[in-house]
């Protein structure tokens, strides 16, 4: 596991309200189907920018980008994010 | 015609009178006679689930508007009320304000109170920590409700009446509810004419995050409009259909008879919109709309509207 990929369940285990799932999601697991909410998913995309000390474009606020830990991944790398957490 | 047209001819024709902010009218006793109509007409069609009828006031608790979810989801539709609760001095500075034009809002303090955001959220409070029945809960209530939106378009009001039937209960007991009064809804609004579409809908979510609130609505299809041509060409939404998952039962903590998170679902109308959209496809005389149409509202057996003499 990449650090990045660390990060992200960090930031749905503390605001995904997801219960116990989180340690055993795969990847590539739809969240919104592990019953990730509408309004979990904003504050998690909120987290997300905290952690990773980005802000995502508007055009990437959409629910496809936060549907799985892989796109989530995918979206935190292109913005330019390559190393893990420095 | 457009929607200006249509306002133009609305107040010519006096059937509303401009209040004096846009959105904002008075109404002609033959429009609320329509109204009424409309209020009768529904409630008949509601009678099989011998629903528990509530009015509410226009004004209702802090507790219930953050409860609704609004506050976050579309604080530039809210409406909140201030009012003064200065000492003497204050007071003496307020009214120096005031007669001089200067910035009295500044000396007004909040209340508990705000203005009504929608008719089936003053509901929900009511059964705060309950366990519902096995059958589940079935209301039918109306309010005054605001939003802030000021527009010239008449469709878009401030202040309007919102009519809804709500079920409280169990996930499977919503979607059920909830597809019935869709049925329900397009039978009783075709049946007076107007021209319908039913399209799967998303609320006007605001700032960051509007867009993954908005898919999350519609991939779940969690609402559908019923839309009519209300001031234009243009068709818009008279009526919802609404299935609220377990926002309400997590938030008031109400569960069902076996113990899970109390589900809900609501069927509103919009009164006034209804009534408008009436205006636009029958014309601004009463007297004149279809036969059939005046039949279903019971219009002209004065029933409805008691005039002063
Ligand atoms: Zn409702």
């Amino acid at each position: 596991m990449t650090d990045i990929d660390a990060a992200i369940r960090q930031v749905l285990e503390v605001h995904g309200r997801l219960g116990a799932v989180v340690a055993s999601l795969k990847n590539d697991d739809d969240l919104y189907q592990k019953g990730l909410s509408s309004h979990a998913c904003v504050n998690v995309m909120l987290a997300i920018e905290d952690a990773f000390e980005i802000e995502i474009p508007e055009a990437f606020l959409t629910r496809a980008t936060f549907r799985t830990i892989d796109s989530i991944r995918e979206t935190v790398e292109s913005l330019g994010l390559t190393n893990g957490l420095g | 015609m457009n929607s200006n047209d249509f306002r133009n001819q609305l107040l010519e024709a006096g059937v509303l009178v401009d209040a004096g902010s846009p959105g904002l009218y008075h109404r002609s006793a033959d429009y609320e006679s329509v109204v009424r109509a409309l209020e009768s007409y529904v409630r008949e069609a509601g009678r099989d689930d011998n629903p528990q009828r509530l009015f509410f006031a226009p004004v209702i608790n802090l507790e219930t508007l953050m409860g609704s979810g609004y506050v976050g989801s579309f604080p530039n539709l809210i409406g909140t009320i201030d009012s003064f609760d200065g000492d003497m001095k204050k007071l003496g500075e307020f009214r120096e304000r005031v007669d001089s034009g200067g910035e009295w809002f500044e000396l007004m303090s909040h209340t508990d109170v705000a203005l009504c955001s929608a008719a089936c959220h003053s509901v929900y409070p009511m059964y705060k920590g309950a366990t519902l029945p096995i059958e589940g809960l079935y209301f039918e209530v109306q309010a005054n409700c605001f939003r802030h939106e000021p527009s010239m378009d008449p469709a878009r009001l401030q202040s309007f009446r919102m009519h809804e039937f709500v079920y409280l209960g169990n996930p499977d007991g919503a979607l059920e509810f909830r597809e019935r009064w869709i049925a329900k809804g397009q039978q009783l609004l075709g049946d007076l004419g107007l021209v319908l579409d039913l399209v799967p809908a998303n609320d006007p979510f605001f700032g960051r995050g509007a867009q993954i609130m908005a898919q999350g609505q519609l991939e779940k299809e969690l609402k559908f409009e019923i839309t009519a041509t209300i001031s234009s060409d243009t068709p818009g939404a008279i009526s919802s259909g609404n299935y609220h998952e377990d926002h309400f039962g997590v938030t008031f903590s109400m569960s069902t008879h076996d113990g899970h998170v109390a589900h809900s679902a609501c069927f509103a109308f919009g009164l006034d919109r209804i009534t408008l959209a009436l205006y636009y496809a029958h014309g601004f005389q009463l007297e004149e709309w279809p036969d059939e149409v005046r039949e279903r509202l019971a219009l002209g057996q004065s029933s409805h509207f008691i005039e002063p003499t």
